[in-house]
């Protein structure tokens, strides 16, 4: 099961990347996800491994991920190393305006589990695609305020320096 | 009568004996023979048996009897150690169909990964029923000292029901209750082997049927304590059946809402000394276990719905 969410930000893409590749933000912005903990010894980048659990139905779902693509302000992809099988990634693209472009995606499923594991998918569609549209709502409220802080930082600055 | 009919009824003062052919001898002999068989199917505990990828494809099918049916709900997974072997103590209910393990088992396996070796205690005749031989790839093995050894011994996290049969058939009016009828040896065997014990609190089993007695005399009276371990016959009103004596063919749960929470672990040797009371120990784990069954069985405000 694929599952997208999507949305417009009035930001950079450097804002927006700043949020999405530190692990230390995921608790804030993302919804239904418990657990988002650095496993490796690099934080961030290439080869970087997090457990992750996002609760859906009456368990917590997740299992240990690895970043298998890293560039920056750009595209950050993951694969499942153990847990359900997923591929998630975020796609940011520079818009006119200083706008970005933020596609939010999620693969999963498990493999080998037939019937049982399509229906328990389609099932389960609606609450995860809740949590993505949830996530990338709070994504854009948190990027567009920290956006709109610094702004007023450096217009204070500026006034102060006049 | 011949000699040896009279040498026969003197070795057994008189009573009737098996060979005599009447009533009591012919359903004493049934029993007799279900329990040899019972006995000869009781797979050997072997933790191999263990299957994580069987678990892990049959996750999908668990998560919809548990989110769709069962609305499980399972709280605080966190408080057990991440790592090492744990003694997972429950309380349990459900009658033979025991939908809270369903429902653990599931949030267990998803939350530490099928890769962590988990196993649970089961009652003998568990293991033994025809069709339910896959409950061995899930980490199910026979209830006994020696197999709860040999899963902590390998690192294994372990779940056992100190009330079992007992506990599990209690009467629906006591559905609230932690009853481990004073069963202690979970204690020894924690302390054996140096091990936490995380308790977990579930609410709703009980209420998957209507549990009316746990027909302890009946049990007693047909000698099945003796030969199947069986403590109980237990007497509920369950769909299919109406009136369903003993529960061996199962029943149809009621879709009963099941909320678990697991408290944080008790470390005996760091909390009560380095050669703890039982009675100590088990009265605080009483109280924890109780006060939490409490607080879970406050927050519902219907029966069966939760």
């Amino acid at each position: 099961m694929r599952v997208v969410a999507t949305i417009d930000v009035s930001a950079p893409p450097e804002a927006v990347w700043e949020y999405v590749s530190d692990p230390e933000r995921y608790l804030h912005f993302m919804s239904g996800v418990t657990r988002w903990e650095v496993v490796s010894d690099e934080p961030r980048g290439l080869g970087a491994r997090y457990r992750m659990l996002m609760r859906v139905g009456s368990a917590e779902v997740g299992g240990l991920i690895e970043v298998i693509e890293y560039a920056e302000a750009g595209d950050l992809a993951w694969t499942s190393v153990t847990g359900l099988d997923q591929r998630g990634r975020w796609r940011l693209r520079r818009r006119p305006g200083g706008r970005t472009r933020v596609e939010f995606r999620l693969s999963y499923g498990v493999a080998g589990a037939g019937f049982f594991g399509w229906l328990s998918e389609q099932i389960g569609a609606p609450t995860v695609r809740g949590h993505l549209q949830r996530s990338v709502r709070q994504l854009k409220r948190q990027v567009e305020q920290e956006q709109s802080r610094r702004r007023a930082a450096t217009r204070r600055r500026a006034r102060a320096g006049a | 009568m011949s000699d040896t009919r009279i040498a026969d009824r003197a070795q057994t003062n008189g009573h009737a004996t098996q060979d005599q052919g009447d009533g009591r001898g012919l359903v004493a002999r049934l029993v007799s023979g279900l329990a040899e068989q019972v006995q000869s199917r009781i797979p050997v505990a072997d933790l191999d048996e263990r299957d994580p990828d069987y678990i892990r494809e049959n996750l999908p099918r668990q998560w919809l009897l548990s989110s769709l049916y069962f609305r499980g709900e399972v709280r605080g997974l966190g408080n057990i150690p991440e790592k090492g072997p744990v003694l997972l103590v429950g309380n349990h209910s459900g009658g033979n169909l025991t939908p809270d393990t369903i429902v653990f088992t599931l949030a267990f396996c998803a939350y530490f990964g099928v890769e962590r070796a988990f196993y649970q205690l089961a009652h003998n005749l568990v293991l033994s029923m025809p069709g339910l031989s896959f409950l061995r790839k899930f980490g199910t093995v026979a209830a006994s000292h020696d197999n709860a050894r040999k899963a902590l011994e390998s690192g294994a996290a372990l779940l056992v029901y100190p009330g079992g049969d007992y506990e599990v058939h209690r009467p629906v009016w006591e559905r609230h209750r932690v009853d481990f009828g004073g069963r202690k040896g979970f204690i020894r065997l924690a302390l054996d082997h140096d091990v936490p014990i995380v308790p977990v609190v579930s609410v709703g089993g009980q209420e998957t049927s209507l549990f009316l007695s746990r027909g302890e005399t009946l049990s007693k009276a047909l000698g099945l304590d003796r030969m199947f371990r069986l403590k109980v016959l237990p007497i509920s009103i369950a769909l299919p059946w109406g009136l369903n004596v003993g529960d061996m063919l199962g029943h149809l749960p009621l879709p009963a809402k099941i909320t678990i929470e697991a408290l944080p672990p008790i470390y005996l040797r760091d909390e009560f000394g380095l050669e703890p009371d039982h009675g100590e120990v088990y009265d605080h784990l009483m109280r924890a276990m109780q006060e939490t069954l409490d607080a879970l069985a406050a927050e519902r405000r219907f029966p069966v719905l939760g």
